[in-house]
């Protein structure tokens, strides 16, 4: 998409580093001139929020791994340490937990805008893929941070979902046991746990560059979901984009800020306030917020090694998202029956979030139906969205004419008096 | 014709060949330590059995010990919950095998397969104890037995509340999603009042 480089060294010295390594060349053509569609809304913001929260999760990171002492003794003593004694620790530390949890809000607001627009459709499959590997390895990396508090939580969360790779038979027990590097979740656990736990945003950070590039190969997709077909179609990054990014970050802050300074122990358990105790499990384990979805998966299906596979599955059958969709029409914009089942989709996964929130043997709000029912339709939506509807509905859906192109599709709906057509 | 076209293998071929496969073997084997240290380590392995004195314990009572990193129930039956135990049929159980570390892999799980090898028969005082790891065999949970008021499921043993397993008074899984019985862990009795695990 980027085309010949406008970039032009102005001084000797530029001129001079422009010929041995054109860095100030790439970040010109990248970040600056990069033409961007020019009817990106605030649903395209949440790319550059993930790469701040990314940012800032390593950095709030590291100044915790200063403080904290990954061992099984002291762990739990480290963390009241930071909250209580390290001059601003509470703050680092609600920013890092806290972060966490925006961090995958972003991430599912990034992913379901892809899916609404189609933004997964030839030729950005690549994007998609490296996208599933980023959210595949945020979703470890949020685990093993999860586990590093030692509470009753960690602990047991570190259990069980160790405990997911025991149901592969013959293998099982041994993987399980190398992982833990002994007979349960103890102290080798914990050190290895934080060792990548430190390593693994680091590769997230390399994986964001190839998704980045990725993107800079076709360019931006965009709420019409067809292609950029000239220059008045596009405005360059740098000022639109970078201020938009930029303006919606703030905003998200706001809400980032409410739940740091307000509410910040809100989403997280309370029994995580108490020290790991190999031989009592809490009443109830629940992950958090962000992994409920999945959660319930795998509590609707009665047989382990199928619960467990369907866990995994639910998230496996991401990457085979660009193939499943058939229809050539990229934007839900134009495809008035996948919009439908789109939004059934989001509510859907909303209805998991809430079953898997909710205790094994709960009912349906007063009613006597029990939720594992719900969870269990919930769960057989959930595979046949991806692996019925979407093949399917792409084949069988008449769709809504499409416009010519970008810009007299965003011009014509322009506000009288607004910008003329450049 | 050019001799990287012979059909014949030449002696250029046979060294590629032997240093691909020399630098294949090389590699793994520079791996496998790497991966290999994640294994529990020696001192881990290393860790000694352990004594319990049955005295204290009373009819009824189940107490926790730590085996291994894990809790271990030792659970000293009363008359009823040891008739119930004895009273079902293999057939009917979800996991129809002893899976106790003292008999071999494939005896069925009565009562008795689930008691110490030198528990002498059911007529023996030693047959009131049930000695199990508490694990739950789904996920790796405590199922709940500390406590005089935990909760112990339908079958009278023990209920797992992460995930709603139950097991009965041999500790033997009743209802799912757990998938076997409750590990038996290698123990014997050293006299009535004394066992050694593992």
């Amino acid at each position: 998409m980027s085309g010949p480089s406008t970039y032009q060294p102005k001084t000797g010295v530029t001129r001079w580093l422009d010929a041995r390594l054109p860095i100030i060349r790439f970040t010109h053509e990248h970040l600056l001139s990069f033409p961007t569609p020019r009817n990106l809304n605030i649903w395209y913001t949440f790319g550059a929020i993930l790469t701040f929260f990314l940012g800032l999760q390593i950095v709030t990171g590291i100044v915790l791994a200063m403080h904290y002492t990954p061992d099984a003794e002291h762990a739990f003593d480290s963390i009241e340490h930071i909250m209580r004694d390290v001059n601003s620790g509470w703050l680092i530390r609600y920013l890092h937990s806290n972060g966490a949890s925006m961090f995958f809000l972003a991430v599912y607001i990034h992913m379901f805008r892809g899916l609404y627009y189609g933004s997964y459709k030839a030729p950005r499959e690549i994007i998609w893929i490296l996208g599933v590997l980023l959210y595949a390895l945020m979703i470890l990396t949020a685990f093993l941070g999860y586990t590093l508090p030692w509470g009753q939580m960690s602990f047991w969360a570190a259990t069980v979902i160790t405990s997911l790779f025991s149901a592969l038979p013959g293998i099982g027990e041994p993987i399980v046991q190398w992982l833990w590097g002994g007979f349960g979740v103890d102290n080798p656990t914990l050190n290895r746990f934080f060792s990548l736990h430190y390593l693994l945003p680091f590769i997230l950070v390399g994986l964001v560059a190839l998704h980045i590039w990725a993107l800079h190969v076709p360019g931006n997709n965009n709420p019409l979901g067809i292609d950029v077909k000239s220059p008045r179609d596009t405005v360059p990054f740098h000022p639109y984009y970078t201020v938009k990014d930029f303006f919606y970050l703030v905003c998200f802050l706001i809400l980032f800020a409410y739940f740091v300074f307000f509410a910040p122990e809100m989403l997280s358990s309370p029994d995580n306030a108490e020290r790991a105790n190999p031989i009592v499990t809490p009443p109830e384990i629940v992950p958090e917020w962000y992994f409920l979805p999945y959660y319930s998966i795998l509590r609707s299906i009665p047989n382990k090694l199928a619960g467990v596979l369907a866990l995994f599955s639910a998230l496996g059958v991401l990457v085979f998202i660009p193939w499943l969709d058939t229809s050539k029409v990229r934007s839900s914009r134009f495809r008035p029956n996948f919009k439908l089942y789109f939004w059934f989709f989001v509510a859907d996964c909303l209805i998991l979030g809430y079953v898997g929130a909710n205790p094994v043997d709960a009912t349906l709000l007063n009613t006597s139906i029990p939720l594992v029912y719900i969870g269990r339709i919930a769960t057989v939506y959930y595979f046949a969205f991806f692996l019925v509807i979407m093949p399917l509905v792409g084949w069988f859906e008449k769709p809504n004419p499409l416009p010519d192109s970008i810009a007299n599709a965003a011009l014509s709906n322009a506000p009288h008096g607004s910008e003329k057509a450049t | 014709m050019d001799h990287t076209q012979t059909a014949d293998p030449t002696r250029r071929d046979f060294l590629y060949i032997a240093t691909g496969a020399m630098t294949a073997v090389g590699a793994a084997t520079t791996l496998w330590p790497l991966i290999n240290q994640m294994n529990p380590a020696a001192d881990v392995l290393a860790l000694a059995s352990i004594e319990i004195d049955l005295t204290p314990i009373q009819p009824g009572q189940s107490v926790t010990f730590t085996w291994r990193s894990h809790p271990l129930f030792v659970r000293r039956r009363t008359p009823a919950e040891i008739e119930a135990a004895r009273g079902v049929t293999v057939e009917d159980l979800l996991d129809p095998v002893a899976r106790n570390a003292n008999l071999p892999e494939n005896a069925p799980a009565t009562d008795e397969n689930r008691l110490s090898p030198n528990a002498g028969g059911q007529q023996s005082p030693r047959a009131e104890w049930l000695v199990v790891q508490g694990v739950c065999t789904h996920l790796g949970c405590t199922p709940e037995a500390s406590t005089p008021q935990a909760r112990k499921g339908d079958y009278g043993g023990w209920l797992c509340a992460c995930h709603g397993s139950q097991y009965d008074t041999a500790g033997r899984v009743r209802v799912g999603p757990a998938p076997r019985n409750l590990d038996v862990p290698p123990y014997q009795f050293l006299s009535d009042t004394r066992i050694r695990v593992g």
